[in-house]
């Protein structure tokens, strides 16, 4: 799989084919690239071989022993050439001494045995050792029920132990870092961790110290382990020496219900899971795709969630303060907007909303003629790796859709203006605070109307005439284009708390208060996208299925960069060896 | 092969039903004379009497979270009873053991445990899947209340039923 995406493996140039090499798996011959492991060969010809160590994304150290397996060279006859059988294969050779599939690139003529007895009494010799000094606290681990350890004890494992003396003592609950506990007890020396932090996060806080029976996985003297990458580390741990404090015994991962989404905390979107049960959300974890993320996340972004769970959530619509039902809120909203004339309305839109609620915004707009409208830009510096210069989810949804001005955030000052010297009298502020753009709160009472649709309350809202309580993102389902034109699907996780609504439903009912013609304006998600597949050319043929769960990429005419984001799909670091002369520049 | 079954060839007296209705009839009576005066005990007078001290030792009753002869809470808040419970009657919340609790290794119990017995069917799935022998099926088989909230066990009442249990495997002692 990983093989596709990367940047730095295509864009060498189209016409370098990488030749096919013939392997034998199995007793089945099949081709593969050359320069792929034969880990990667065994997965793709479906054959699963456990491993601890060895990851896609990292390099391969070779040091857990679990990925052993039988290989052979073909059979050279008196001339030097493979001795072939009558199919035309070479015969093989087998080598006694099993080999790590993880380090060993493929070669002509090679074949493995994945499942011989030599290999199962590799790996359940292996499974032995590895469980000798662990303890049996699976009880209280957070990683009980995803733990590689758990699984192949079972699958491979022989179900007890012959270790009769004392186990290793090392240290226990290490506050190694802002957001991570360490276990060395636990820790199965696989030092993934480690290699992640040298070769992707890019600074080398953990190691390995008193080597033997008692190596210990450590932070360096005088560092931690606070790097806003570390808690990937926890992902990639295949066992639970390494947990995350917001998530440490919060709630055991077999009861969490995993929604494929993205991240929406800035422009690279990063694909999640978010591992919810019953209306609470517990923890995102990175999801694989290598169009955009990798394998990996920011702390920062997959520790803003909390927000979503807050008791203070708007939870039901208000006009002029008091509590009321969405039907006379949204009827209250639509007589303020045909009351008012358009020139005297104004909108602040969101680049967090999604493309579908831009979309509707936009109908708005186009319905009631409203020439000043925009969205709030966020730019910001990034980390040159998943941390986009912009803090929007959705820039480019809010252009596709024409609800931001070109660039965005040029209406922004001339919003203002207006609404300060009264040429502008109603504001519609959806899922923006219109403080942030310079209004002061007397401004705001200052308005004839001031409607608000956002999740948490604030100062506007506090100031507004109706308020409209929305979805936060992990309560709704839509879709969303990040800085790089991919356009990738929101789901829902859990469900809005009290009376909120989706934003899209909000945005339909007051297109059709407004007397919006029936025929354009869409009342199923399906419908709307009809619509906006009709009328936003980037989009022709796509519906929100069709999207998928790695997203789409977009041709965007605006964008200068397209495709993975600069730095976030690193190519696979092949596997040390000697001879290996294919270095990317 | 079909079966061929002879029907059985009934006496008049049969096919009258009659003299069978009446045999049963006497039977009945004489049930209905025996109890009457006291010459044999059916049932039990309960609550005053009851089959307390003669319950089976496999008799399942309320389930119940027991401490050890240290005075430890045994339940580290695996959740495992929670995810097995058929009815789905247990409720448990987790909280880390503060660092200057002596059991502070452990570091993981209930913060709050609840069982609701109006769903639960007391059938000892807790007890049995239970990995650190915290949850056992107690005797006691008779609970009322005013509420629902009353039939719901917290933590505290839990540990009242299950009190101490000796005995037990300790594997969380220093040599673990």
């Amino acid at each position: 799989m990983s093989a596709i995406a990367p940047s730095a493996a295509l864009a060498s140039s189209p016409t370098t084919e990488i030749p096919l090499i013939n392997i034998q798996i199995d007793g089945q011959w099949m081709q593969f690239p050359k320069g792929t492991r034969l880990i990667e060969a065994c997965k793709k010809a479906g054959k699963f071989i456990p491993h601890y160590c060895y990851h896609p994304k990292l390099s391969s150290p070779g040091n857990c022993r679990m990925c052993l397996v039988e290989i052979g060279t073909p059979k050279l006859g008196p001339d030097r050439k493979p001795l072939l059988d009558s199919e035309g294969h070479p015969l093989i050779a087998w080598n006694p001494r099993p080999a790590i599939s993880c380090a060993t690139e493929i070669s002509e003529g090679l074949a493995v045995r994945t499942d011989s007895p030599l290999v199962r009494e590799c790996r359940n010799a292996v499974m032995e050792f590895l469980l000798i000094n662990h303890p049996l606290d699976c009880p209280i681990c957070d990683q009980a029920g995803e733990c590689r350890l758990q699984e192949f004890s079972v699958e491979f494992g022989k179900g007890e132990s012959r270790f009769l003396e004392e186990k290793v003592k090392k240290p226990k609950q290490v506050d190694i870092g802002r957001h991570i506990i360490l276990d060395d007890e636990r820790c199965i020396l696989c030092s993934r961790c480690i290699r992640f932090m040298q070769e992707i996060a890019k600074e080398d806080v953990l190691g390995f110290v008193k080597r033997g029976s008692y190596t210990t996985l450590t932070v360096y003297p005088g560092k931690r382990l606070d790097n806003n990458y570390s808690l990937n580390t926890v992902d990639i741990c295949p066992v639970g020496a390494l947990t995350s404090k917001d998530f440490r015994f919060k709630m055991r991962v077999w009861f969490l219900k995993e929604t494929k989404s993205i991240d929406v905390n800035c422009g690279t979107g990063c694909n999640i899971l978010i591992g919810s049960r019953e209306n609470t959300i517990y923890r995102i974890t990175p999801r694989e795709n290598d169009f955009v993320n990798s394998c990996w996340m920011p702390d920062s972004h997959r520790l803003n969630f909390h927000y979503l769970m807050r008791e203070d959530r708007l939870k039901s619509p208000k006009v002029n303060g008091l509590d009321t039902t969405w039907k006379s809120a949204i009827s209250e909203a639509s007589h303020l907007l045909s009351s008012h004339p358009s020139s005297k309305i104004a909108i602040l839109a969101s680049a967090r909303s999604t493309l579908e609620e831009l979309f509707l915004i936009k109908l708005i707009i186009e319905l009631l003629g409203i020439q000043q409208h925009d969205i709030l830009p966020r730019p910001q510096s990034g980390d040159g790796f998943l941390i986009a210069p912009d803090g929007n989810p959705n820039t480019n949804g809010a252009r596709l859709t024409g609800v931001a001005a070109n660039p965005p955030g040029a209406q922004l000052e001339k919003i203002v203006t207006a609404i300060r010297n009264g040429s502008v009298s109603g504001l519609l502020s959806l899922g923006e605070d219109p403080t942030k753009i310079g209004l002061t709160d007397q401004e705001l009472q200052k308005l004839n109307f001031l409607i608000v649709l956002d999740i948490l309350p604030n100062r506007s809202t506090a100031a507004a005439t109706i308020v409209l309580p929305a979805c936060g993102f992990a309560e709704k389902r839509g879709s969303m284009i990040n800085l790089y034109g991919r356009l990738q699907r929101l789901n829902k996780a859990i469900s809005p708390p009290g009376n909120a609504r989706d934003d899209w439903e909000i945005y339909r009912d007051l297109l059709f208060s407004l007397n919006s013609p029936s025929t354009t304006t869409p009342r199923t998600f399906e419908e709307l996208w009809k619509l906006m597949a009709a009328k936003l050319p980037p989009l022709a043929g796509l519906n929100f299925g069709k999207i998928g769960d790695l997203g789409f990429q977009l041709d965007l005419p605006w964008l200068e960069h397209k495709g993975p984001p600069p730095h976030s799909a690193p190519a696979p670091i092949p596997p040390k060896m000697p001879q290996n002369g294919n270095k990317s520049p | 092969m079909a079966k061929v079954i002879q029907r059985p060839k009934l006496t008049l007296a049969e096919m009258l039903y009659l003299p069978a209705i009446l045999g049963g009839l006497l039977i009945t009576v004489r049930h209905f004379f025996d109890t009457l005066l006291g010459r044999k005990k059916v049932t039990m007078r309960y609550p005053e009497e009851r089959w307390d001290n003669h319950l089976p030792d496999y008799y399942r009753g309320a389930p119940a979270l027991v401490k050890d002869e240290h005075g430890r809470e045994r339940c580290v808040a695996c959740q495992l009873c929670e995810f097995i419970c058929p009815p789905r009657a247990i409720r448990i919340i987790p909280e880390e053991i503060p660092s200057n609790d002596p059991w502070a290794k452990v570091e993981k119990r209930p913060k709050e445990f609840e069982i609701n017995m109006i769903r639960c069917i007391y059938c000892g799935l807790c007890q049995e899947v239970c990995p650190e022998q915290a949850i056992f099926l107690k005797k006691d088989y008779s609970f009322v209340g005013y509420s629902r909230q009353d039939m719901i066990h917290n933590k505290e009442k839990l540990y009242e039923l299950g009190g101490t249990m000796t005995g037990l495997v300790h594997k969380w002692n220093e040599k673990k």
